[in-house]
């Protein structure tokens, strides 16, 4: 199955009989991610609960935004009474990976593929939509976002929903164990490439080391800097240094 | 409360989806500088590896089994398991792992 993700340039030159089959791999790779999003957003209701918001309100909140940390942080707004521009100010500081994640795509796509097609697979990124996404080979095919987008969305709303439904967690032990499904998946696309490329298992193994040492709670309450800041400072720094010291020539993956 | 829910979660959805859109409405071509061609290229990887790491251990009740997950995984990808098998593996581990450990 990993040799389907990684040798298959020619679906580029046929788009529309790989269609139809892309979306449902979109699909099959999005599986896991729902159900990594279903624990995840059924404590996230738990929370919602609290801040007032009911089951609908979660449902269509997550349904359209799709943002972990930065409908957590929101929510707390809620409770808060903050005012909009601060909504707006917590919604760019905990997404703003998502800039550089929808700036890396820009590249993933065919010169031809229309702006509306790309307005609509930008609105799918997610951490874990935009790691599968990147990790098609050559140019990114929309169907594939789109199925993954199609299975993973309503459950991570459905999920919201229940955890307010409920108001209570699932079993510990449950939601402890479908809370690696995520890093699982992440696991998944970020070895590959690091076993073919040194340049890239290099940078892997210093992100993991500095991620370490920055939140560790000396050092990030010393830099006074939340997770999410802390995952894009990383990334631009690390990312750069990779890029001056071994530049990627990508005409060798197309 | 003075401001409505709705508005908020509405604001929410907004900003945050405009984020994504944004870049994609603004480079629409090839980049052709060889540096940000390159730094595009470490971005997804090393923006997946700094969330995966040190969070699956502080993921779970027991950061040794979220540790051990972690391990088997980079083993199993490491060997050509896909998405899915991995992502299954790592959920298992945790599963059995912490019936004993926690």
């Amino acid at each position: 199955m990993s040799s389907a993700l990684h040798c298959f340039p020619i679906c580029d030159i046929m788009p529309f009989m790989k269609r139809e089959n892309d979306f449902l791999k979109g699909i099959r790779d999005g599986i896991p991610i729902g159900l990594g999003y279903f624990a995840v957003a059924f404590s996230l209701g738990f929370m919602a609960k609290k801040c007032g918001l009911s089951p609908f309100q979660g449902f269509i909140g997550s349904f359209f935004t799709r943002a972990s940390a930065g409908e957590y942080g929101v929510y707390t707004m809620v409770v808060q009474d903050a005012g909009y521009f601060a909504v707006v100010a917590m919604s760019l500081v905990t997404n703003l990976r998502y800039l550089l994640m929808s700036t890396a795509l820009s590249q993933k796509f065919n010169p031809e593929v229309p702006l509306f097609t790309r307005i609509l697979t930008g609105c799918c990124v997610t951490d874990e939509i935009f790691g599968i996404s990147i990790a098609y080979p050559g140019y990114l095919n929309p169907a594939y976002t789109f199925g993954a987008f199609t299975i993973s969305t309503p459950l991570w709303a459905l999920g919201t929903m229940s955890g307010i439904i409920a108001g209570s967690v699932l079993p510990d032990s449950i939601v402890s164990a479908l809370s690696v499904a995520l890093y699982g998946m992440f696991i998944a696309i970020i070895i590959p490439p690091s076993k073919k490329d040194k340049a890239v298992g290099i940078a892997v193994a210093v992100s993991f080391l500095l991620s370490y040492v920055v939140r560790r709670p000396e050092i990030s309450g010393m830099l006074n800097l939340n997770s999410g800041a802390i995952t894009i400072i990383l990334t631009i720094l690390i990312s750069a240094a990779a890029a001056c010291i071994k530049p990627h020539d990508s005409e060798a993956e197309k | 409360m003075t401001h409505s829910i709705w508005i908020y979660i509405l604001v929410m959805i907004l900003s945050t989806n405009l984020i994504r859109v944004i870049p994609l409405i603004l480079i629409r071509g090839q980049i052709s500088n060889r540096f940000i061609k390159s730094f595009l290229y470490y971005v997804p990887y090393v923006t997946l590896a700094v969330m995966t790491f040190p969070a699956i251990m502080e993921a779970t009740n027991s950061p040794v089994a979220g540790g051990i997950a972690l391990v088997l995984g980079i083993i199993a990808a490491w060997m050509g398991l896909s998405l899915f098998p991995v992502s299954v593996l790592c959920c298992m581990t945790v599963l059995i792992l912490e019936f004993f450990l926690v």
